[in-house]
């Protein structure tokens, strides 16, 4: 640890030599909201949900790199806003059905809207036609919840050495591709100790044969708040 | 396996084997096997995939990321219209649809025999000779129905494109005023010359007292940018010159490369000599696939006279050679970052950045990025020194600028102006009457109104990458605006989640107000997601895909008050036109299959 220091929402942060600022922030236990961000994986900066503002402009803070002296605004009204709005998008550009979702309680794009005040998607859905993939014997891929984080990709690549999962595609028509001549999650090496089995932040890679084994209410996000369970630290599901 | 597969496997192994099965090299692997195969296969997806040890799922993620490959069958003719704004000006959306009605298809289909498709694309760089078209990549401009019939005729026969008239593929350069760029002579070899006399120090001198900015729209300092890479860590350099031209509007970069190749390739080569580069690269937009043999005819002669190779220009150790690569329909390509990405055989996703291509570029190694045009200026400037250039243009903005002049004007072309011409100068010389705006720089740049006529051209006030597209008092700017936000949409890589929703949100609500049903509310939505794409976005194109609605907003309200007929919101759904799909399928058109009488 060096002895570098900026400032984030008027708190001194240290931070080491190579560090972003959300790493920097979670390490000295602060939360900025986030989803394509893992701790154990690769910084990616595509879901923008962590933007904070750096002497004036706005920078993904998983993905900039922390800097003496710098000052970051985080939890500001008008840099929520704007996190709210990024959220919006990711809400209607699937087809995030909460109520009646595995996920519910544990999921990060839920428990980020809650943490955000988000009342309402604001913006006409997609209502995208996407297929389900239940060839996998113990786990149902759900297309329509996932939010193109690709933090099951890096996973899968980085940790598990493998590929499974891809994104494919461009603009609204990127979608997750998995690695198989049929393309189904059955025919591809995926399995269920995989490190790519367990960050999908939504309900996208689910475990079979598990639902509802906590029930909803005593679930991670239904407990405590995004900001309490995901401000760095081991990772929690 | 059948015949036909075989021959395929044949000759995917063979374009395979000539990349020699490198993995950066997978998009233009990709790309000869949709040229020769008309489509990749999922078993020429295996191929490539055994072959370079990549797993198909890689394979399969570059290859939807760019239109112009194709992982389902697309036809033997894959016919894509041009749709810029221009092109419609043109005519262009009429003639797709006179093309689909005597082919008898649906635009976006396949014909029911697998032998054609028709479809658009975005901007094919032919705006001064439109409509443009594309036929299995290859570019045809200054379309009209007779040159549509006859194509048609092509098609059902079944000529092969070879065969076709070579007037069809004539694409005109269409220069209409030249400046110290275009007039002076290129001597191959001669500001090479001129730079090994003064030395690469002493050159790179030359090219910052040049104060040359970067001709691709952000105009960095050239000298600036060869500098830092000259002085970064590295073990190789690399030269790239940006010859993706996706600017909607802008064709500058064709013709030099048409008819000026000579000055691109030795500024290149220049530039590799003062920071040290053995290998560059030419990234070529696939709209202008018609370039690249005479292209690497041009190289080829240079390695004859020696100013390509080994020991250029006699000058011992010194080893420079270039390749071409082609892109393959993506436009953020074009964003220098991307354009690296794309050059490693990957998407074309923008990285983060910092660290920039000046230290991190190609394989992570020390790289300039310049445009084409620049590259052209600083052989001008390698040749005839840097103060010399500096007293063309402006304080700020030395030199000239060529403008691709397009829209409604007697002689749209290329017109080489001294950075500080006012955009009226460049009206009348170009013969544009009842001007009623002009779009400067492409969908990403500003529109202007005729009281802003007086401005420059120039860093100082308007900046451009050379598009200037002139729209008369016929035209609809809300309609412009439209055409431009469709682009963004289409164009938009899908990485960051403020582009890839926000233009299709965008894109959405002008489709709102196209289709009646607007309310100042909808105003309100437009500039909340213009704060969102302006300030979150990842990259350029995010940044800008609000600027044409915002531009015409402001300086052209009637054209959108026409649209706000509600006071109150209304929502975007249109129960009428949901049900038009089940209208379709069964058939009906009739009173009785509709909910309101005047749909
Ligand atoms: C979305 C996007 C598209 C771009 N397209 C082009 C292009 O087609 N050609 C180009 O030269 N620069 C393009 N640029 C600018 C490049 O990123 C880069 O600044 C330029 O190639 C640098 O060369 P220059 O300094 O000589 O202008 C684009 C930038 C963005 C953000
Ligand atoms: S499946 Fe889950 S982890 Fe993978 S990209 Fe989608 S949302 Fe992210
Ligand atoms: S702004 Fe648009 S084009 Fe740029 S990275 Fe984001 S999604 Fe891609």
């Amino acid at each position: 640890m060096s002895d570098s220091c900026f400032s984030l929402d008027g708190a001194s942060i240290a931070f080491a030599a190579g560090q972003t600022i959300l790493q920097a922030a979670m390490d000295a236990g602060h939360y900025i909201p986030h989803l394509c961000f893992h701790p154990e994986l690769k910084p990616h900066g595509s879901c923008k949900v962590c933007s904070v503002r750096v002497d004036g402009n706005m920078m993904a803070s998983c993905t900039t790199p922390a800097r003496q002296g710098m000052k970051v605004e985080s939890a500001t009204t008008e840099v929520d806003d704007q996190r709210r709005a990024v959220v919006q998008m990711l809400f209607v550009e699937g087809n995030h059905f909460c109520p009646s979702c595995e996920q519910s309680g544990r999921c990060k794009l839920q428990a980020t809207a809650y943490e955000l005040q988000m009342t309402s998607p604001h913006f006409d859905h997609f209502f995208p036609d996407r297929a389900v993939d239940a060839s996998h014997p113990d786990f149902l891929l759900d297309f329509n919840r996932c939010i193109l984080c690709s933090l099951c990709v890096r996973a899968s690549r980085d940790v598990d050495q493998k590929a499974v999962f891809g994104l494919a595609g461009r603009g609204i028509g990127t979608r997750l591709i998995v690695n198989s001549e049929s393309g189904r999650l059955g025919d591809s090496d995926f399995a269920a100790t995989d490190k790519a089995a367990q960050v999908c932040p939504v309900g996208a890679i689910l475990r079979k044969r598990q639902g509802f084994n906590v029930p909803i209410g005593q679930r991670t996000y239904d407990v405590a708040p995004i900001r309490e369970s995901d401000r760095g630290g081991p990772e929690k599901r | 396996m059948s015949t036909a597969t075989g021959m395929q496997a044949a000759r995917v192994n063979e374009i395979v084997a000539r990349y020699q099965a490198k993995p950066a090299s997978l998009l233009q692997i990709l790309r000869e096997v949709q040229e020769c195969c008309d489509w990749i296969s999922p078993e020429s997806v295996g191929i490539v995939s055994r072959a370079l040890q990549l797993p198909r799922l890689k394979i399969e993620a570059v290859a939807t990321f760019y239109s112009f490959l194709y992982l389902q069958p697309r036809g033997r003719y894959r016919v894509l219209f041009s749709d810029n704004i221009t092109d419609h000006m043109a005519g262009s959306r009429e003639l797709l649809e006179q093309m689909c009605k005597r082919l008898w298809i649906e635009k976006g289909k396949v014909s029911e025999d697998g032998l054609v498709s028709v479809d658009t694309t975005s901007c094919t760089g032919m705006c001064d000779q439109g409509p443009g078209m594309l036929v299995n990549n290859i570019a045809l401009a200054g379309l009209s129905a007779e040159r549509v019939d006859a194509i048609c005729d092509l098609i059902t026969d079944q000529v092969p494109i070879a065969a076709w008239p070579s007037a069809f593929f004539a694409v005109e350069d269409n220069i209409r005023r030249r400046d110290i760029l275009l007039k002076a002579e290129a001597v191959p070899g001669a500001a090479l010359q001129a730079a090994f006399a003064r030395g690469a120090e002493a050159t790179l001198r030359e090219i910052l007292q040049s104060k040359l900015r970067g001709r691709g729209g952000a105009g960095f300092s050239a000298g600036t940018k060869w500098e830092s890479c000259r002085n970064a860590q590295g073990d190789t350099r690399y030269v790239v010159c940006n010859a993706d031209e996706g600017e909607p509007g802008t064709f500058k970069d064709r013709v030099l490369l048409h008819s000026h190749a000579d000055a691109v390739i030795e500024g290149m080569t220049v530039c590799a000599y003062v920071i040290g580069a053995r290998r560059g690269f030419l990234y070529l937009r696939g709209e202008y696939r018609y370039l690249l043999d005479a292209l690497l005819a041009v190289l080829a002669r240079r390695r004859g006279q020696r100013l390509l190779g080994e020991d250029i220009a006699g000058r011992e150790g010194f080893d420079f050679d270039i390749e071409i690569h082609l892109g393959a329909g993506a436009y953020v390509c074009g964003e220098e970052s991307a354009l690296i990405e794309s050059l490693e055989g990957k998407r074309g996703t923008p990285r983060n950045r910092p660290p920039y291509p000046v230290t991190h570029g190609y394989l992570d190694q020390p790289t300039v990025v310049n445009n084409v045009e620049t590259f052209a200026a600083c052989r001008l400037i390698a040749e005839r020194g840097g103060e010399w250039y500096a007293r063309h243009g402006t304080p700020e903005s030395s030199g000239t600028k060529l403008l691709s002049v397009s829209g409604d004007c007697g002689r749209p072309g290329i017109y080489e102006f001294p950075f500080g011409v006012t955009v009226r100068e460049v009206l009348n010389e170009c013969g544009a009457r009842n001007t009623q705006a002009v779009q400067i720089s492409g969908p990403s740049g500003i529109c202007l109104a005729p009281d802003e006529f007086s401005r420059r051209i120039a860093f100082e006030d308007i900046p451009t990458a050379g598009a200037f597209m002139i729209f008369d008092r016929r035209r609809d700017m809300f309609e412009v605006a439209r055409n431009f936000v469709d682009f963004f949409k289409h164009e938009s890589c899908g990485f960051c989640t403020p582009c890839r929703v926000g233009t299709s949100l965008l894109s959405n609500l002008m489709a709102k107000l196209h289709g009646g049903r607007g309310s100042p509310y909808d105003f309100a939505e437009i500039e909340k997601l213009n704060i969102y794409l302006q300030t979150l976005s990842h990259c350029g194109l995010g940044h800008s895909a609000c600027n044409p609605v915002l531009h015409t907003i402001a300086k052209f309200r009637p054209a959108y008050a026409s649209r706000l007929v509600h006071h109150e919101f209304v929502p975007a759904f249109d129960l009428d036109r949901a049900l038009s799909t089940a209208r379709q399928m069964t058939g009906r058109d009739d009173s009785g299959a509709h909910l309101k009488e005047d749909t």
